[in-house]
């Protein structure tokens, strides 16, 4: 029953993929969700190489360099620059308190761990159990979005999701196309842009990143 | 029969005599990670002969409860470090309990602990109390939790069949035995009393949890549950060992195999101390009211153990 | 099978029917004994004992003995009272012999300083209540059983309502009679529905009715909401915390430890005996409903300031605990897994019989306590330890039972259940291997609160210093009620050092419900429920090795070193002053759970502002189900009545028109 011992390791960096989300979930330093951030893109990296070197998808390789690049180095260190610029208060205070949503995060990982299970049945990939892994990092990822009240904490969610739905992508079909990926690594990276100058107006608007104020834009 | 019972006997007398040496060996790396110089390693065994020898101070009202808690504490200790494997596997007394169990036994003596601090009926004690019911009352169930991803893997709850099967598989990685180890190192910090979650070496009524349940001991009673902290640390030290790196416990009835045993444990163990001491030496230990959440966390990891064992490894 | 009663008469059921007749003629004769308050008190509730002792016996014969029925002469002309004693039966009945000998002899003493009316009234409705409860165990038809069980509800409405001058006793009272009522109305609707459309009500003819899915799905819902009232499931919980405490302390004991496990009686007889289908989905149901219960119910416990209230929510968690191994039997035996449910099932009864007898002594336990002290909250007692160390001991007995902490029998049934949980794996179906360890955490979970509980109850009476000086003239129990305590402490340390005896007597009963037994692979020393391998536990040889290092410690300390003690004030870091009030309250102690918490409850608090003359403190967490749940059905009721109230005029002309109307009505439509 032993799988292949690469096998294994993609296992285990799926594991740690699920545990970094849930500690996203808890975290409450801004700069803490950042390092996550660039270690989970660290541990996507790495399971795609192996992937990669499994199967001989050589394109594959090219994605895990492009995910090193941008979501490990790149991205962590605009981040960094724009906390520090921005100067932003560094604790973030989450919507719920931090108990109750690692309950939700629970009840949602079982619920995609259900829902992968049958479709992990049809997939021909050789690491397809770690489809509900996938789904429940894009689940999770779209908690952290709806209990944080700051902006930059919802950026990263946003990204985190990316990760969970790059992640799917690699163990249910062996990736996507390149072109595809390209394209979405430069989607992603221009809304990361947009979303940083957006920050900017937002806190010379109203002087705070805390995304409660925008309600005030709205007409009475 | 009989050399398992003499086994039996010389492993739990070498774990009683052993656990003051290692938390002397764990106050040394601490002292050194913090540029002090260490008092010598056998400075435990020192303290609980001057704490024998003295004449034990009780307070007027204490109660029959408070003088027989300390002996019934060790007791409890003695037997799980009986149960738990350090050298050899699958001794006489290990069908007496299994994991679930050895969790029974550490939760009696803690109950009999907390009970004989409200005996008295001072602030501190009934704070102790308090507190450490607070900590146990999510580290016992995440406890269980790790246990059942072990076991879930072996097919057992007997410590000495998971050994077993933990030991003697090939080589595989489990993802949620790594959850699992993790969220083991969370609770037996918060078990133990160390930072981050308690301060053994503390009297500040801000930060105390363990140290204010014993404040009214003294002398024997005290050297008797300094003894038995030590013990559990040794214990829990010695589970970790048997569950997340077995290799190196004699199978059982393998005399051959026991100098090699007692070789491996005492490298491990003196690992072990030092990564606990190291660990302690980076943290902060948290506010008491975030300690409810740092175990919530040890609690979910092992939950979340258990489900990735469910989805990767059936 | 009319049988008329012979002088030794064979049959246990006979035995039984025999002892019913017994208790309701002692109750009969304690109103004529209203003279003499000594003969009350010593002779009635003594004899009532034996009666006790008698159907434990009865019990323990059933469960080996064939099964033995009876039709009575008694009852309506076309359907008699039918009684029957079989595996089940005779479980139930041992379990209330065994619990109620103990609190029967307590009761002896307690109620030696009631006045001689009152308590012959009291002795009345406390022997009707033990006949009731037993006629529910044996009958076998549903109109004996409806009989039955209106006797037990009746009568323990009563006694709840002793001390009826007091008002919180008198609405206490009134809502535990109408919860049972609307049980009560729902066991009916079972009953109409199990009887399909036949006219036979008896439950032979129930066995062999054939049912569709659908309807045997509405028993079960029916029949779950009707004995869950009873057994005080979630939401239908809230009469158990008022009405337990309400009553006086034996009858409290009663009434947790023995009339709660009617109700799983009957959850077991409808759903593994009359029904002859079960579906998967009824187990995951019950599984969630005791799941909610036991956490919903140790969480409050742990914030009670009133003693005898923590231990009524400690009754609803155990009972929880209880329906969710309920649930996971199902669950097992619809899945196909017959040895399983075997396991599962065993895990149920035995909680049942333990559950019967820490709780038992728990409340007895406080009973003394209120005897001596006068005083029920928590926040004035303490230190009764010096003034009554029988009682103090012999409730720790049952607080470490109760908390499932080993050699005692609490954690025995506990064991056998998170070994249950355990064995899932192999269910066929998949979300249910997912779901199976979040319950088992959560049942860990609540095990560990309990302990938690305890430790708050034990150290917040018993230990400590007294928090009022009248606490010093606390007196010990009398010697009656401590042997009562004694044969209910024996009770819980027997269960738990020879746990695979209890096994070999739940054999039968497990055999007859799911046809299948828990087999042990140990001897009479080790516990082995599925194979050695697998799991074992030896409560015996544990508690040897226990006792063993104690002593050993002691004699070695003693003779290495000394044995000298000086007493002297407590040390406290050094603070002079300690008196009474530095302490921890009952709220005080139960404050992490509160705040962990809040959400499930409704938190009232004054605190007093800098500038009080007579600062005062006042803290409540009362159950946020009444305020969401029952207030609005209770607004919603009183609003139907006002408007139906509307059709009462005072006029006589509306009435004279209402039969007119009426007449018409019935002319048209019977004509037609």
């Amino acid at each position: 029953m032993a799988l292949a011992y690469h096998l294994q390791i993609v296992n285990l960096l799926a594991a740690l993929l699920l545990l970094i989300s849930f500690a996203m979930l808890s975290q409450r330093r801004v700069v803490g969700l950042v390092t996550l951030f660039a270690w989970q893109g660290a541990a996507l990296a790495l399971s795609t190489a192996i992937v990669a070197w499994s199967t001989g998808q050589h394109h594959l390789y090219y994605s895990a360099a492009m995910t090193l690049g941008l979501k490990v180095i790149a991205m962590p260190w605009y981040f960094y620059r724009l906390v520090k610029k921005l100067d932003v208060n560094r604790v973030v205070e989450p919507m719920i308190n931090i108990p109750t949503t690692m309950l939700i995060g629970i009840v949602l990982v079982i619920f995609s761990f259900n829902l992968a299970l049958p479709i992990s049945e049809m997939s021909g990939t050789v690491t397809r159990s770690t489809l509900g892994i996938a789904m429940a990092i894009v689940l999770l990822a779209f908690l952290m979005m709806i209990t944080r009240t700051k902006a930059i904490p919802q950026v990263i969610g946003f990204l985190a999701m990316e990760n969970g739905l790059f992640f799917a992508a690699t163990s249910a079909t062996y990736g996507m196309p390149l072109v595809v990926e390209l394209g979405v690594a430069l989607d992603v990276l221009v809304g990361v842009f947009v979303l940083g100058i957006f920050i900017f107006q937002i806190r010379e608007t109203f002087d705070s990143l805390d995304l409660k104020h925008m309600e005030k834009l709205k007409e009475k | 029969m009989s050399t398992g019972i003499l086994l039996q006997l010389a492993q739990t007398l070498l774990a009683i005599l052993l656990a003051p040496l290692l938390m002397g060996w764990v106050n040394q790396c601490r002292a050194w990670l913090q540029g002090r110089s260490a008092p010598p390693i056998t400075q435990p065994y020192r303290t609980l002969r001057k704490l024998f020898h003295k004449d034990a101070v009780i307070a007027h009202n204490a109660s029959p409860l408070f003088r027989f808690a300390p002996y019934m504490i060790f007791a409890c200790m003695a037997l799980a470090a009986g149960i738990v494997p350090t050298l050899a596997n699958d001794l006489p007394f290990s069908p007496a309990a299994d994991v679930i169990a050895l969790v029974g036994i550490f939760a009696l003596a803690r109950v009999f602990l907390a009970l004989a601090a409200m005996d008295i009926g001072s602030s501190f004690g009934t704070l102790g109390a308090r507190r450490e019911m607070l900590v146990s009352f999510l580290a016992e169930p995440a406890l269980l939790m790790v246990f059942f991803t072990a076991s879930l893997i072996s097919h057992s709850t007997e410590l000495p069949i998971i050994v077993q099967t933990l030991a003697h598989r090939e080589f595989a990685i489990y993802p949620s035995l790594a959850f699992a180890a993790v969220a083991f190192w969370m609770i037996s910090v918060a078990e133990n009393a160390r930072i981050p979650v308690d301060n053994p070496t503390t009297h500040l009524e801000l930060t105390m949890i363990h140290e204010a349940m014993i404040l009214e001991y003294s002398a024997r009673h005290l050297a008797l549950i300094e003894w038995a902290v030590a013990l559990k640390l040794f214990t829990y030290s010695a589970l970790g060992i048997a569950l997340f790196l077995p290799w190196g416990i004699a199978a059982q009835g393998d005399i051959a195999a026991l100098p090699l045993a007692l070789v491996a444990m005492v490298a491990k163990l003196a690992i072990g101390g030092a990564a606990l001491s190291f660990l302690e030496a980076i943290s902060a230990k948290v506010r008491l009211f975030r300690a409810p959440e740092f175990l919530g966390t040890a609690f979910l990891l092992a939950v979340l153990g258990m489900l990735i064992h469910f989805l990767l490894e059936v | 099978m009319m049988e008329t009663l012979p002088l030794l008469p064979p049959d246990p059921v006979q035995w039984a029917w025999g002892v019913v007749l017994f208790w309701l003629a002692l109750g009969f004769t304690a109103l004529l004994l209203q003279g003499s308050p000594r003969l009350l008190s010593r002779l009635v509730f003594p004899l009532g004992a034996l009666g006790a002792l008698a159907i434990a016996g009865v019990g323990a014969a059933g469960l080996t003995l064939p099964i033995s029925s009876i039709v009575l002469p008694i009852g309506l002309p076309d359907l008699p009272f039918h009684l029957r004693l079989d595996a089940l039966s005779g479980f139930f009945m041992l379990l209330l012999g065994g619990a109620a000998f103990g609190i029967t002899v307590y009761a002896s003493g307690y109620f030696r300083s009631m006045a001689a009316g009152p308590l012959a009234l009291l002795a009345l409705w406390y022997h009707l209540f033990l006949a009731g409860m037993v006629m529910v165990l044996l009958a076998d038809d549903a109109y004996a059983f409806m009989v039955a069980w209106e006797v037990m509800a009746l009568s323990s409405y009563f006694l709840v309502t002793t001390d009826h001058k007091i008002p919180e006793i008198r609405s206490a009272g009134f809502l535990y009679l109408l919860i049972a009522h609307v049980g009560a109305v729902s066991l009916l609707l079972t009953f109409g529905v199990l009887q399909g459309g036949h006219g036979d009500y008896t439950f032979d003819t129930m066995r062999l009715a054939e049912m569709t899915p659908f309807w045997a799905s509405v028993v079960y819902l029916l029949a779950l909401f009707g004995f869950g009232a009873k057994a005080g499931l979630v939401p239908m919980h809230v009469w158990l915390p008022e009405a337990h405490p309400a009553a006086p302390s034996p009858v409290s004991a009663l009434m947790s430890g023995v009339m709660l496990k009617t109700a799983i009686y009957g959850l077991l007889r409808v759903t593994f005996d009359l029904l002859n289908i079960q579906i998967g989905w009824w187990g995951t149901l019950a599984l969630a409903l005791g799941l909610i219960t036991a956490l919903y119910g140790v969480i409050f416990a742990a914030v009670q300031s009133d003693m005898k209230r923590l231990l009524a929510w400690s009754s609803i968690e155990n009972i929880g605990v209880i329906i969710a191994a309920f649930g996971l039997t199902l669950i097992f035996y619809t899945d196909g897994k017959g040895a399983l449910a075997a396991l599962t099932l065993t895990a149920l009864l035995y909680h049942a019989l333990n559950h019967a007898f820490f709780k038992g002594l728990l409340f007895v336990g406080t009973g003394s306590v209120l005897h001596a002290t006068g005083v029920r909250h928590m926040g004035h007692l303490g230190g009764l330890m010096r003034f009554m160390p029988w009682t103090a001991w012999l409730t720790l007995i049952g607080a470490l039972a109760i908390a499932g902490l080993p050699p005692l029998n609490g954690f025995v049934s506990e064991w056998l259940l998170l070994q249950a949980f355990l064995l899932t794996p192999g269910l066929t179906q998949p979300y249910l291997n997912t779901v199976i360890p979040v319950a088992a955490a959560t049942v860990a979970l609540a095990a560990a609160l309990a302990a938690y509980v305890m430790v708050k109850f034990f150290g917040v009476v018993f230990l400590g210093q007294p928090r009022d000086p009248a606490l010093h003239e606390a007196h010990e129990a009398g010697w009656a009620e401590r042997l009562g305590m004694l044969w209910l402490a024996a009770g819980c340390v027997l269960l738990g050092l020879f746990p695979a005896q209890v096994i070999d007597w739940l054999t039968p009963v497990v055999r007859l419900l799911v046809n299948q037994t828990l087999v042990n692979d140990g001897n009479w020393l080790m516990l082995a429920p599925v194979s050695a391998e697998r799991a074992s536990y030896a409560p015996l040889i544990f508690l040897v090795v226990v006792v063993g290092v104690l002593l050993l410690t002691f004699l070695w300390v003693r003779r290495v070193y000394h044995g000298r003690v000086r007493r002297s004030d407590p040390w406290d870091c050094g603070y002079p002053e300690q008196d009474a009030r530095m302490q921890d309250s009952a709220e005080g102690f139960g404050q992490p759970i509160r705040q962990i918490f809040e959400v499930f409850m409704k938190v009232e608090r004054e605190t007093p502002d800098p500038f009080d003359r007579n600062p005062r403190y006042r803290g409540a967490s009362l159950d946020k189900l009444w305020f969401i749940l029952y207030e609005p059905i209770a607004r919603v009721t009183d609003w139907l009545s006002q408007q139906a109230g509307r059709l009462q005029h005072g006029r006589i002309q509306w009435y004279l028109i209402y039969s007119f109307a009426t007449l018409i009505f019935l002319l048209i439509f019977t004509t037609r």
